[in-house]
């Protein structure tokens, strides 16, 4: 599983990084959604569909 | 008395349980998902909008860009929205990204979690504070409000001691019942305010938040920019928070069980926190949006130029959103993708602070005090009926 972030759509709701820190984080300057493990196992993937859901800006996909 | 005119419809609440959106919002929902009504701010009696209660059509409104949040060219802002300066909330992109971009860094869940030392300082004072005075207290003047007021004056560079004024000044900005000229007049007095707060930083930046957009962002943004920007945040970052611990507070008096949860599990408070904003879903009125070309939703037209508004209480109790009983309170419920801080881009800036505040709060204030409880009956309790941010009057307890 991969997942693709979109640092222009981003508007740094902290959303994603509230439903898993392993994988999602914000930059020190513009508190950007940038990516941590842009692999992430198999059982994360529920919680990576919960963070495309919980996404305001639709700045998150999830490649198979 | 303002409270005697008949409450517009996206603000009403069912009168048996005022925490719950009204039966005629709920019917609209299933029957008539878009439906046309009167503008609820009272300046225009003949203007009709359109409220939308589903929510996929409320969450699609949001993030739609064909929907602008700027006012139009025939409306003078204070006649259908609050009547704060525009700023980050009456812009579109690209204008919008300017002037969230500097805030974006300032809120972040790092930059929020940095904080929370200083957020428990502040809830324990108060809760101490409370103590020292004994029973009764008005949980609202006394708790729910200081806690964010604190919180937000000293993260923007705000001195606490002018809190009487902006206090008083944004209640009147919130209320819909008042006239339009008394809101436009504490509208211009918190921007002079602020204006003049914005100019100290100016010459000498602070280290807190206004001083750091100075340094950092000062050839960007202008005056004018920081004068809204501070005001936004001086106002959204504390009415929404208190309102939402005293009401809180008091729907987890109405449930001792959803209570005992939060007060004795340390690991249920952050879904429990999700499941109060969703179920409470205070801002019940201002999200509106002008449709800048015709668009249909819900299988009607709505024409360029035409506004929405968007019924968060409602789409927050949709079965779209919560197949599983959307009308009940269940503090344990896995966390859904709620609307409460609205969504797409003008999504809250400040939601991970609210969170933080109210994860803190909440849990501390029902361990201080296991004994809490109402010291008037709860048919006694008044509710802010017209105010753009639902909530209570004044919640008198007892320990
Ligand atoms: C429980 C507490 C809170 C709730 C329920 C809440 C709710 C909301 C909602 C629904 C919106 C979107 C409005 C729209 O789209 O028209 C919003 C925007 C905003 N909120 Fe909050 N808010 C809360 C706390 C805060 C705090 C603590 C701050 C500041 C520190 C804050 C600052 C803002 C700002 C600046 C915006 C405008 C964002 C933009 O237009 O890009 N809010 N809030
Ligand atoms: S949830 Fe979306 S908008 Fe929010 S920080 Fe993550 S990528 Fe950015």
């Amino acid at each position: 599983m991969r997942v693709v972030v979109d640092r222009t759509r981003c508007i740094g709701s902290g959303q994603c990084v509230m439903t898993d820190p392993e994988v999602f984080d914000q930059d020190e300057d513009e508190g950007l959604v940038v990516l941590r493990t842009p692999e992430p196992p198999e059982s994360a993937r529920e919680r990576m569909r919960a963070a495309v859901a919980l996404c305001p800006s639709a700045a998150i996909r999830l490649e198979e | 008395m303002p409270e005697t005119r008949p409450v517009p419809l996206p603000y009403r609440r069912e009168r048996s349980w005022p925490f719950a959106p009204a039966a005629e919002l709920v019917r609209l929902r299933s029957e008539e998902p878009l439906s046309r009504i009167p503008m609820p701010i009272p300046a225009d009696p003949d203007l009709r909008v359109w409220l939308a209660t589903r929510y996929s059509d409320v969450r699609g409104i949001m993030a739609d860009p064909r929907f602008s949040n700027a006012p139009g060219p025939d409306e003078p802002r204070t006649r259908t929205r609050s009547a704060t300066p525009p700023s980050l909330l009456g812009v579109d992109p690209p204008e919008h990204t300017r002037l969230r971009r500097p805030l974006t860094r300032e809120f972040t869940v790092r930059g929020v979690n940095a904080m929370r030392t200083r957020i428990e300082e502040i809830v324990a004072d108060r809760l101490a504070a409370m103590e020292r005075a004994g029973p009764p207290a008005d949980l609202l003047r006394d708790f729910a409000l200081p806690v964010p007021v604190l919180v937000i004056c000293e993260l923007l560079g705000v001195p606490y001691r002018d809190r009487g004024d902006f206090r008083r000044r944004s209640d009147t900005l919130l209320d819909h019942s008042l006239g339009q000229e008394e809101r436009a007049r504490a509208a211009e007095e918190t921007a002079a305010y602020m204006r003049a707060l914005v100019q100290r930083h100016r010459a000498d930046p602070g280290p807190e938040l206004l001083g750091r957009l100075v340094r950092e962002h000062g050839a960007v943004l202008t005056d004018a920019d920081l004068v809204g920007l501070g005001s936004l945040l001086l106002v959204g970052g504390h009415e929404t928070t208190a309102n939402m611990l005293a009401l809180g507070t008091l729907l987890l008096l109405r449930s001792p069980d959803q209570l005992a949860v939060v007060r004795d599990d340390p690991d249920a408070v952050a879904p429990a926190v999700e499941e109060l904003l969703r179920y409470l879903s205070i801002v019940h009125f201002g999200v509106i949006r002008r449709a800048t070309e015709d668009v249909t939703v819900a299988g009607r037209l709505v024409r360029a130029g035409e506004l929405v508004v968007c019924s968060l209480p409602s789409a927050n109790r949709d079965r779209d959103l919560l197949p599983d009983q959307p009308d009940r309170l269940d503090v344990t419920r896995r966390p859904v993708p709620h609307v409460a801080f609205g969504h797409g881009v003008h999504q809250c800036v400040g939601q991970q602070l609210a969170r933080a505040e109210l994860r803190i709060a909440l849990p501390a204030l029902l361990r201080r005090f296991p004994d809490l409880r109402l010291d008037v009956p709860f048919e006694r309790i008044r509710y802010r009926d017209h105010a753009l941010v639902y909530g209570v009057v004044s919640l008198p307890v007892r320990w």
